[in-house]
């Protein structure tokens, strides 16, 4: 599959927006933290920032984005359309809670637990739009959509650990949160890329023209000399063959990096909490960043069975 | 709305026949002449006398070869929309813009109010969608709605334009949802096949298979031969017969 930039900008950028927004919450309602203004005000202009910059990022893919509104109406049947109404359906109970914490230094407990279900639930409807279609093996896997929520809390608890540090509160709790997610999401990507691998290519070009019982089917005449718009969009093989490197990349930067980083902030040195908690982040966006372009890089689609693919 | 109807009172579909089809194109260059006017337009070209030229097709004609050696052959493959009967390409649409008709099952892009998401030509295995660069917007075949109800046609045009083009009858257009329809009656007698049935959109669209070749037909059981020997002598009449019983 083609990767959309700002498709990958989106789901990375917003996927740690609502992360933060979720720690956020949580640091609020259990009263770990102080509802000092200023952490509140960058740490929600931060989260808000970073998931509003993703969603008009998103709709610079779209071929009609002055059109994009239409997409709150098919929450019914369209997973595009559940995260469109889960996205901003968040902005409620988030923009209470900053108000609360912000404005009152107090939060009703109702904004934040909601504001973490959204959030989660946003990342998962995100999940499911790739993990509902069939016609992609890659992506219809039992992993895809908990790794959407998995990589956004995880980048969220290594932004939300950086901004602490930098406000100087530190919460060893959460940087041991923080690494465990990146343990967690590491393994998840290793798994989803085992199971990848390893998944049956249950469709071939004699089913997709049913033309098996006369023998094996082969392309001859293409029936146009350029790229249409399927094999642009679905035929996409750059780099697949640096898949290898690129995955090792992706666990280097993405999670070995930020986590070693993170475990710097627990030294008990001047400026090491700072240094390590703002190392991670660059990292892990660099990382995350590869790891969505190969997820749709690497990914196969069944429609290139018409145009010389012998299974899918 | 994006859900599909529970039933369609028709099946409007196409029977394509993969004997007769020559692969000369005229299907596809005729859609492409007729859908840059009327539902689909403007139906664009990206470059089009330059080194890169791609657009808009609603409909592709491929040449595979299958099987090895003397018994290899040669089939000419059109590729359009199924106008599946539960296809995800309907129900991934955020919008609404992409629909099944109750009416007769045509599957249709409304093109005012697609966003160019192009999220259900993802979900569409057949690869039958193709997004419209210039016009921002999803296109695929309207099984020609915009001619098969057009009561300002002569009654022989009111089919689709591919239809209408193929110079070897190798398109059929009719109610594949009526066991009686003539298009029901060809898929019946020929063996008309779904593409990728595994997948279960279940596509009203059909495909005839290429009929025998010489070889196949040859390799049957020779009755000229035996009908020879048996013409002789009342003891090989005899052995013919046997012949015939021992080699049931």
């Amino acid at each position: 599959m083609h990767p959309a930039y700002s498709v990958i900008l989106f789901t990375t950028a917003s996927g740690a927006g609502y992360g933060l927004l979720a720690w956020l919450a949580v640091g609020a309602v259990s009263g770990v933290l102080p509802l000092e203004r200023w952490l509140g005000l960058v740490g929600f202009g931060l989260a808000l920032g970073l998931i509003t910059a993703g969603l008009l990022s998103s709709t610079a893919h779209l071929g009609r984005p002055e059109r994009a509104w239409r997409a709150f109406s098919q929450w019914r049947t369209s997973w595009l359309s559940r995260e469109g109404v889960m996205a901003v359906a968040t902005y409620i109970p988030a923009g209470f809670l900053a108000l609360g914490w912000v404005v009152f230094h107090q939060v009703m407990a109702i904004s934040a637990v909601l504001t973490v279900l959204c959030a989660i639930g946003t990342l998962y409807t995100t999940g499911m739009i790739y993990a509902s279609l069939r016609t992609i093996r890659h992506w219809y896997q039992p992993l895809t959509a908990p790794i959407y929520i998995v990589l956004g809390l995880a980048s969220g608890a290594v932004l939300f650990n950086a901004l602490l540090h930098t406000f100087g509160f530190v919460s060893v709790v959460l940087t041991w949160i923080a690494i465990a997610l990146l343990a967690g999401g590491a393994l998840l990507k290793v798994s989803y890329w085992r199971a990848v691998d390893t998944s049956e290519k249950r469709y071939t070009v004699e089913m997709a023209t049913g033309l098996g019982h006369l023998g094996k089917v082969r392309p001859l005449e293409p029936p146009h000399t350029q790229p249409n718009f399927v094999m642009r969009e679905m035929g996409y093989t750059i780099a697949r063959k640096h898949a290898e490197k690129l995955r090792a990349l992706v666990l280097m930067l993405g999670f070995a990096a930020p986590a070693a980083a993170t475990l710097l902030t627990l030294i008990p040195a001047p400026l090491a909490g700072l240094a390590g908690s703002l190392l991670a982040v660059p990292a892990m966006a660099a990382g995350l960043l590869v790891e969505r372009w190969l997820f749709f890089a690497e990914a196969e689609h069944v429609s290139m069975l018409y145009y010389g693919v012998d299974a899918a | 709305m994006t859900a599909l109807p529970a039933t369609t009172a028709k099946k409007l579909g196409l029977v394509i026949d993969l004997d007769t089809c020559v692969g000369c194109q005229a299907c596809a260059t005729s859609c492409k002449e007729w859908n840059n006017g009327g539902y689909s337009a403007p139906l664009t070209d990206q470059d089009p006398y330059g080194a890169d030229p791609h657009g808009a097709w609603l409909n592709r004609v491929h040449g595979y070869e299958v099987g090895e050696g003397d018994k290899g052959r040669t089939v000419h493959f059109p590729r359009s929309c199924l106008h599946c009967e539960t296809p995800d390409c309907v129900t991934v649409c955020p919008t609404g813009a992409s629909y099944k008709r109750a009416e007769d099952g045509i599957v249709l892009v409304n093109p005012d109010t697609c966003i160019g998401c192009k999220l259900c030509s993802w979900a569409c295995p057949y690869g039958a969608r193709e997004y419209d660069y210039d016009d921002g917007v999803m296109k695929k075949c309207t099984l020609c709605v915009d001619r098969i109800y057009n009561e300002t046609f002569a009654p022989e045009d009111r089919v689709p334009a591919c239809v209408r083009a193929c110079p070897t009858g190798a398109r059929h257009f009719g109610d594949i949802g009526d066991p009686k329809s003539a298009v029901s009656q060809l898929v019946a007698e020929r063996g008309g096949f779904d593409l990728l049935p595994e997948f279960g959109y279940k596509p009203v669209n059909k495909y005839l298979p290429p009929r025998k070749q010489r070889y196949e037909v040859a390799a049957a059981p020779s009755r000229a031969t035996e009908t020879e020997v048996a013409t002789g002598a009342a003891i090989e009449k005899l052995f013919a017969w046997v012949d015939r019983v021992m080699s049931r």
